[in-house]
């Protein structure tokens, strides 16, 4: 797996970083920082389950 | 639900925690429908989990005041709708103004700032319960635990003073209640611009809050910065406390639920967004209008027609959460719930209401193992005339 933000249209809500603290962080003005872009196995439903919930869709996976 | 018959929008809830049953034989057939809205003009209500989600992350359909028409108006005509946003009031905006004003704030309530917040919460949480317990049986949750909670963190964020809240909040609840006129909540929002603006000018001590820091910065003028003030407070405290509220009132009524969470604490996430989305204290949901002619779920809306999309009744959409989905369980999986919307315009206080949630709910059971409702539960009040839906008091004793 391999994740892509899109901090351009990321609006801080910072769900992301409450559930998957281990991959995504949030800078000072809110915006998503991907603390890890290929996170492991173990975190890869968690990851999908927040990609999809994020309410502008900024996160994207690319799987393989 | 086919040919000449519009349904009205249901306001009628079946019981305390359920939206009205009307909603879910809509979503079943028809999950973009025609709505006859309480004053007789006819627009949409969205009530299918999937079509809520791509309408509130959709730029066609507007959210600015000058076109949304809220679902239940108040007797007269709505002193908001049909004019510009307030100066600051960023849920009646598009973007660019919207994202300009969001990103001066979304700093400022990142997961990891909110979850900084939580010593504070856990010590006026622990505060109100000695107060709770040395006042003695019975109670109302609201005005000693619920209520006080989200006003004392949401003035010390802000740096207002907590001593204002009876104004703060007697303002809000004339704002945020459905029998107030136009008139009442036009001058209701006034006084608290009023407020907020004074309260600002007064907010320079050490520890100084994000009014005056913004003040600092200058890149937000003074009124939109009142605006962005009268906002967060009474947003911050009206349902967060309506949440809180009933939220103990749901866990008291599911007794099961409540038992499988004493007994397993670590549950305690899970919980709180699984009442987040049982309950959905917005209680008709969030209003839109298309901008241009557009060809959404098979049905052609018109440039300026109202539509509501039903948090509600997306919250209990079994094509997203399984044949259940009526049902509060706690450990059921949550992800996607819409209790705090969807798209640019989600709340942004989110996790500030969690941090307060989990920990007020574990706090409360365990400090009274055997609380209960002091009334018959079907006395509770529940504040049905409010945009903001939850129980107007909630008497306990333990
Ligand atoms: S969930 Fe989406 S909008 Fe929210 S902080 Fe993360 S990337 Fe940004």
């Amino acid at each position: 797996m391999n994740i892509t933000v899109d901090t351009g249209s990321c609006i801080g809500s910072g769900q992301c970083a409450a559930s998957a603290p281990e991959v995504f962080d949030q800078d000072d003005d809110g915006r998503v920082v991907l603390i890890e872009s290929r996170p492991a196995e173990t975190f890869h439903d968690l990851v999908h389950e927040v990609a999809q919930c994020c309410p502008v869709q900024a996160i994207s996976l690319d799987e393989y | 639900m086919t040919g000449d018959t519009v349904p009205r929008y249901p306001t009628l809830r079946p019981g305390p925690f359920d939206p009205p049953a009307e909603l879910a034989e809509l979503r079943r057939w028809e999950p973009i429908s025609r709505m006859e809205y309480p004053d007789g003009h006819v627009g949409w209500v969205v009530t299918s989990h999937h079509l809520a989600r791509s309408m509130l992350s959709d730029p066609r359909f507007s959210a600015r005041s000058e076109f949304k028409r809220p679902p239940v108006s108040r007797p007269g005509a709505d002193p908001f709708y049909g004019a510009p946003a307030l100066p600051g009031w960023l849920v009646d905006m598009d973007p660019p103004e919207h994202t300009r004003l969001r990103q001066q704030l979304a700093g400022r309530f990142t997961a990891r700032r909110m979850r900084e917040m939580r010593p504070e919460v856990d010590q006026i949480v622990g505060r109100l319960l000695s107060d709770m317990e040395r006042h003695g049986p019975p109670v109302d949750l609201v005005q000693h635990f619920a209520l006080p909670l989200p006003s004392q963190l949401i003035s010390a964020l802000l740096g207002v003073p907590y001593r204002e809240r009876a104004e703060f909040q007697r303002h809000s609840e004339t704002l945020f209640s459905l029998q107030a006129t136009a008139a009442e909540a036009a001058a209701a929002m006034a006084e608290l611009y009023a407020l907020v603006r004074e309260l600002t000018k007064q907010d320079r001590g050490q520890h100084r809050g994000l009014l005056a820091t913004l003040t600092e910065e200058g890149t937000l003028d003074a009124e939109e910065i009142a605006g962005v003030g009268v906002l967060l407070l009474t947003a911050g405290h009206e349902s967060t406390s309506k949440s809180l509220a009933l939220s103990v009132f749901a866990l008291l009524s599911h007794p099961d639920q409540l038992a499988k969470l004493t007994a397993t604490p670590t549950l305690i996430d899970n919980a709180v967004e699984e009442l987040l989305r049982y309950l959905t204290v917005f209680h008709f949901g969030v209003p839109r209008t298309p901008l241009e002619d557009v060809w959404f779920g098979g049905r052609l809306l018109r440039a300026g027609e109202s539509i509501t999309v039903s948090l509600p009744a997306a919250n209990r959409d079994p094509g997203w959460f399984g044949a259940a989905a009526d049902r509060l369980d706690i450990e059921r999986r949550t992800t996607g719930h819409m209790a705090f919307g969807y798209g640019i315009h989600q709340c942004l206080g989110q996790n500030l209401v969690r941090t307060e949630l989990r920990a007020a709910l574990p706090a409360l059971f365990r400090r009274f193992p055997e609380l209960r409702v002091a009334v018959d539960p079907g006395e509770v009040p529940l504040s049905t005339d409010m945009s903001v839906y939850g129980v107007q008091r909630l008497p306990v004793a333990w």
